[in-house]
Order: structure tokens, then sequence, then C-alpha cells
């Protein structure tokens, strides 16, 4: 055998850049991709093209002003950035919210989730092609934009959520809407799977692509339906259970393999169980105040300003500087539609917070993006991204 | 029915026989002078180059997609079935920035990201217009901190600021609608007319020749 | 969350094994803290993800903080998550300022916890906590030649400090 080495001349490596301005990179991500040929041999993701220092923002205003700047970071699943951070202060405060906050919460965090999978689903088959999902899937969005229209004015970044319940009691007519959206969804998503379950192009190109094996999604840190897919039946709302998760009775679905399929099922099916979700907690929406008694930390009712003093000062101290937290600090995670989205809030017993601090799922689950993409072609790394499901608001904060 | 109600009809009939007659003439080469400058009037759109263009130009603008945050969500819905901004001409967005002639800025412009959106602005053919969508990319928004540009007209010329947080997508179509009627109120092409900034060119320097 | 006596079991084990680890224990509104000391907090981390009553073996989160006028300025977080027993407990190491233009350090975690690569590079970015044995230290979320630590408390918000203009005359043309 001769001893000089072979050189294969026709393996090359290739460092190009995806994005940030791409079609496909679902946000401004950038990636680093050393490609031979068509395989991908590494990457590497560079994030902070969206970088908007929320977290520092956050130090210099009070609590409930801060609620409008966490709920833009995910900027999909406003409703989770807010029970983050409301639930932390509510805990931090050692308050409890009203058994009715609790349902409408639940109930604004179950559309939610089922929008911000409705819009994963429109623009990831987009990326794989399939157009018509894009239509469909926006349709219903918009109907849900409507709900929350409804309910509190605004379609997106509704800043519903207040420290110790809700801003406002939903609106007559709210629940009928509400009912009327979800007879007609399951009937939806049976349409999108109609589209897309056995559509022979979609099986090729999401079957067996980018299995990352359970342990290693472990080690990455990776929560949600991406670690569902892969067979760790891990959810904090059957683990950790929070509001009124504990009393409604919902499925969490759980895939085998972990490939691109298993990913794209386990969502279509998160997407049926938050349809139950909405209903049962309409059904078991109790009456009540729907914010917290405590006129230290909630607004009184505006009837009560013209006749009790106390409310007067209260409101006056508490739009003028807040509400003041007493010293300490703690985490308190919720389940998003990405996986674990937590928040850590430092207080120093004034009105402002000292440190926020939210630990986005997207960030983290971005890591498994080499692990998933390595040895496989590039039009599957965009299969990948798609799949994984970032949020680059949320990743770059 | 009635004397009126026939006497309409025989009048546009009898208009109708007068425009025949009117037609075969034309064909048959019989119309001349006045009556034939009439008849080309009556059915032709004339017009001038510039306006034509114009009202091409802005009945056909082609996004370039620039979506950076959440006012991108709205910026697909706004393409999505409900407002479609297809019907304004927004057909396709284009994601090459060679084929695109807008650039709906949405979303909040960090320093990281603003030499990028700068260098697909200068990658865009002549003529193009900038709407900044949303707060945040109009002043900064709600972000007066260290990481955001307090809006994109510090780096870019913008032609109209979207305000709202997101603003609706109706608000952005209101957006696309007034750049229309401002493109085909003021044709110069150019953004260097249009700004008053003749003049404001840079060029490299000439090099001593070694 | 482990509650206030298993944390000081915790607490007690970790100090039998080594000595002047655990600096104390903190357990108020529901959620447990291990105040530790920097320097072997490789050995606690491994301790309690291998060790088979704790089995902490999911790192939620990796963040820092800055409590400026308290001293030890810095503390790094560390939350761990047992899945099994679905417990939550915090692990804080508290570093000091050096001063100057010196940076805290602590060993990195990545060979521990993988999941802890980009965030202590967030760590990394924002407080200029230098992470000893990080295989890719480099700033992640701002631009990479950016001069500061931008969320340490005595840096200013807005990335300089506000210069109004009845101050013109004390900085003439400030804005250029």
């Amino acid at each position: 055998m001769s001893e000089t080495a072979v050189v294969d001349r026709t393996a090359e490596v290739m460092t190009i850049n995806v994005g940030p301005h791409h079609p496909a990179t679902h946000g401004v991500l950038r990636l680093l991709v050393q490609l031979e040929g068509e395989v991908v041999k590494d990457l590497k993701p560079i994030v902070g093209y969206v970088h908007t220092g929320i977290e520092k923002s956050c130090e210099e205003k009070a609590y409930w002003k801060v609620i409008p700047f966490v709920e833009r970071m995910d900027y999909l699943a406003y409703y989770f950035n807010m029970e983050a951070f409301c639930g932390c202060v509510e805990r931090l405060l050692e308050i409890e919210i009203p058994e009715r906050a609790k349902y409408l919460r639940v109930i604004h965090m179950e559309l939610n989730r089922l929008h911000s999978h409705l819009v994963w689903l429109g623009t990831s088959a987009l990326d794989l092609g399939a157009i018509s999902m894009f239509w469909y899937c926006f349709r219903e969005r918009d109907s849900i934009l409507d709900l929350f229209e409804m309910s509190s004015g605004q379609r997106m970044h509704t800043r519903y959520f207040q420290v110790g319940g809700v801003m406002e009691d939903i609106p007559l007519g709210f629940e009928r809407k509400v009912r009327a959206f979800l007879e007609e969804m399951p009937s939806r998503i049976d349409q999108y799977e109609a589209l897309l379950d056995r559509n022979e192009i979609f099986l090729r190109r999401t079957k067996g692509v980018g299995i990352v094996s359970r342990e290693r999604l472990l080690e990455l840190g990776v929560t949600g339906p991406l670690l569902r897919a892969a067979g760790e039946p891990w959810d904090l709302r059957k683990a950790e259970p929070t509001l009124c998760y504990g009393d409604l009775d919902f499925k969490v679905p759980v895939g085998t393999v972990g490939d691109g399929y298993d990913r794209y099922r386990v969502r279509l099916e998160e997407m049926r169980e938050s349809v139950k979700l909405v209903g049962q907690a309409l059904d078991g929406l109790p009456e009540g105040p729907h914010i917290t008694d405590d006129r230290k930390v909630a607004l009184p009712p505006r009837h009560e300003l013209s006749t009790s003093m106390e409310a007067l000062i209260h409101h006056f101290k508490l739009v003028t500087e807040g509400f003041r937290v007493p010293p300490g600090e703690l985490y308190y995670a919720t389940e998003s539609p990405r996986g674990e989205l937590g928040c850590f809030v430092v207080a120093d017993g004034s009105a402002k917070p000292a440190r926020v601090h939210i630990r986005d799922p997207s960030f983290v689950n971005l890591q498994m993006l080499r692990d998933m993409s390595l040895d496989g072609y590039l039009a599957d790394l965009i299969q990948n991204l798609a799949m994984l499901d970032p949020i680059l608001g949320g990743i770059d904060r | 029915m009635g004397a009126g109600g026939t006497g309409l009809e025989i009048e546009r009939a009898s208009d109708l026989r007068v425009r025949q007659h009117r037609a075969r003439d034309l064909l048959r080469g019989d119309l001349e002078g006045e009556e034939l400058e009439r008849y080309v009037e009556d059915r032709v759109l004339t017009t001038t180059l510039e306006k034509a263009l114009t009202w091409a130009r802005s009945n056909a603008m082609w996004p370039a997609t620039f979506g950076l945050a959440c006012c991108a969500i709205e910026m697909m819905s706004m393409v999505s079935a409900r407002y479609d901004s297809a019907r304004y001409g927004a057909e396709v967005f284009r994601a090459s920035p060679r084929q695109a002639d807008m650039l709906i800025l949405s979303g909040r412009v960090s320093i990281k990201m603003a030499p990028v959106v700068r260098r697909i602005y200068d990658q865009m053919l002549e003529p193009k217009w900038v709407l900044a969508m949303g707060a945040c990319s109009s002043s900064g928004g709600m972000f007066a901190n260290y990481a955001v540009v307090q809006g994109a007209d510090k780096f870019l010329p913008v032609d109209i600021h979207i305000p709202g947080c997101p603003p609706r997508p109706e608000a952005l179509l209101h957006g696309v609608l007034k750049l229309q009627r401002m493109i085909q109120g003021k044709p110069d092409l150019g953004w260097r007319r249009r700004y008053n900034a003749e003049g404001t060119e840079e060029w490299a320097k000439e090099l001593p020749n070694a | 969350m482990p509650d206030a006596v298993g944390l000081e079991v915790i607490a007690g084990e970790l100090r039998e094994r080594s000595e002047g680890s655990v600096l104390e224990t903190s357990f108020e509104r529901g959620s447990a803290t291990l105040i530790v000391d920097p320097e072997p907090i490789l050995s606690v981390l491994r301790w309690l993800r291998d060790w088979p009553e704790q089995r902490y073996t999911f790192l939620s989160s990796l963040h820092a903080a800055d409590y400026l006028p308290a001293e030890p300025r810095f503390a790094v977080h560390y939350e761990l998550l047992s899945m099994e027993r679905a417990e939550r407990l915090n692990v804080k190491a508290l570093l000091p300022d050096p001063g100057g233009d010196d940076l805290p350090e602590i060993d990195s975690c990545v060979e521990v916890f993988p999941t802890a690569d980009f965030q202590e590079r967030e760590a990394y970015d924002f407080f200029g906590i230098r992470f000893r044995g990080h295989p890719d230290l480099r700033r992640i979320l701002m631009p990479e030649e950016y001069v500061g630590w931008p969320q340490r408390r005595d840096f200013p918000v807005g990335g300089e400090p506000v210069i109004f203009t009845n101050t013109e005359r004390e900085v003439p043309g400030w804005y250029r």
C-alpha cells in the first residue's frame, strides 16, 4: 500500500452564510454553515440581530410597566411571557389570585398556544413548499385574534394579565364566540391533517430527518414539544400544575422517534388538546372577581374612587409609584408552546425590579440545531429549522 | 313602463343606433376631422407617460421580505386571506432585494442589525420606498435603550411611518395605500431628489497614482 | 421544591464532602436556594447531578445577577431540576468584583451540563463574568466588537449618559 495520503479532490468545504435576511430563517437568525457539497459539516448559529435590551429596560420600570416589555420577547406566545412574569411576582408578593382569574388565564393561554402552533404550522409548511397551509392557518389565526381583541381590545401584545389577576373581565358574548370557534376548530385541524399527513413529499422530507436522542436532548436542556417528540413525557402543566391545570383533564402527546414528522404530529395533537382545554375551562369558569382584592397591588374599581378616600390614595400610589415587592428572588416556570419559559425576578424592596431574566425556551433549544443537522443535507437544515420553531424575539430578548 | 320609461329606451336605442352607424363609418374610413377626433377621445384614455408609469408602479409594488419581530407577524397577516394585500398590487414578497421595490421594515432595528438593513436597502434598485411599520422602526418605540436604533430614519430614508405596536393589518394597508397615492402625486424618482439630498453623495477619494 | 428540611439535609451532605462549599441555605416563598462558594462549584454540581438521592440532572437555567451596592457583587444562579421528583433547587455562586479591568471568574460547567453553552456566553456578554474552560467564550447577543457589559447596574440604560441641551455649553457638539 502506498504511504502517501489520498487527497479527495472532490470534497471541498465551503463556508456559507444563511441569513440574517433569509426567507426561511423564521426571523433574523444567521447560520454559518460549512458545507461539503450539500452535506452540512458544521453549523454555528449567530444570534443577536433583534436584541432589544428588554431585561435592562425592565429594571427602570415599575412592575406593572414591565408587563408590556416582557410580553414582546417571545412574540407569538405573549400570554405565556406575561404569565411567567406575573406568576413570579405574585409568588414574591405571596398573594393568591382569584379562581376566576386562574380560569381566564388558562383560557387565554391555551388559545395562545393554538395561535402559536397555527403560525408555526403555516410558516413551516411554507418553508417546505406547502404554501396553501399558510393561508388556511392564518385564517384560523385571525379568528383567534378576534377573540383576543374581544377580551382585551388588542390583537397581539394585549397586556391582559396583570399582577394579581387579569386586567378586565371578559365581555358578554365572549363565551358564545369562543364556543363557536371551538366547534369548528377540530374539523379545521382535520383539514390540515388531510393535507399534510400522508402527503408523499412532506413525508419524505420529514421522516427520519433531524433525529436527536432523548438523552442528548436532556443534556442540551431542550424542553417542550421537541423533547416530547423524542419520547420523554415531560410537560410542566402536568409535572408542576399551576393555575387551574390540576383540575383540567387533558393528555400530553408524546412521540417515539423524534424526527421532523413526530414533531409535527406532537404539535398537531397539542392543538387538539388545547381545544379541549379551552372548552373545559369555559365549562368550569367560576364567578367572582377577576383580580385580587388586595388594594396594595391591584387598582380599586373605578366606582369606589368617588366614595372612598383609601381607594383614592391606593389608586394614586399604585399609578405613580407602583406596588413594592419585599426583597427576595424567585424563579418561576411555565409551559409555553416552545418549552419551559421561566422568569427570574430579583426584588429589592422598591417599586422597580432589580433584575428580570427570562429563560427563553427557543434560546436553549437552538443549541440542538447543530446536532440535528450534522451530516444532513442543506435542505434538511431548512426543515430542521422549521420544526425547531425558533422565535428570534425570545432568543435575542 | 310608462311614457318616461319607453322614452328612455328609445333614447338609448337611438344613441346605440347612432354609435353603430359611427362605428361602421370608422371602419369604412368615412369619419374624418372633428368627428374622428371625438370618436377617438371617447374611447381612448390619454395621459402623460409619467402618470401612466407612476400609476403602474404604485399599483404593483412588490415588498421585500423583511420581518424583524412582532410586526412581521402582522405583516404576514396582511398578506393572508382576510386582509389580502395582493388586491392592492403587493402580490408577491420577493426574498431577493434586487427584485423588490418596497421595504417594509417591520420590527425593532437593533444596533447589530442596522448595517444589514442598510446593505439590503442599498442592494435594492431604484425606485424604492421604505415603510417603517410600527413604533419600533419609526422611533425606537418603547425601547429607549442601548440596543435599539431610535428610529430607522437614522440611517435610511423612510417614506411612510405607520404607528402602532403592532399596527393592525388594516393600518398597514392604509400605509401602503397612502404610499401609492404619494407616488402618484410626486413622480420624482430617486430618493435624493425626493428629500432634497442632491449634492450629498460621497465618492471614494481618488488615489494618487504611484 | 425540597422543603426546608430536605434543603438542610442536602447542605449538610455537601458540607461533609467538602468543607466550606456551602455558605448558607435559604428557603423562602417556596423556593430552595443553596448559596455556595464559587471555587468548588463543579464538584457541587456534579454531586447534585450524580448522587442517587439527588439526581438533579436537568439544568433549567443559568443566569447571572448584579447586586451592585451589596458585596459580593455578582452571583451566578444555576436552576436545577430533578425530573423524577419534579423538584427544583437553585444553586447560587457569589462572585466578588475584582475591580479595575479584571473580570470575575468561575469555572464553566459545560462538561457537567452541556446546555450551559449559550447561557454562559450570555452571562459573559452582559456581565463580563469569565467562565474558565468554556469552549467558545465570546459575545452572543451584542455585536462582537461591543465594549462594555450592558446589564451591569452601573451601565446606563441608553448605552451612553443622556446629555440634555442645557448642558450644551459644557459639552459642545455632543450630538456629533
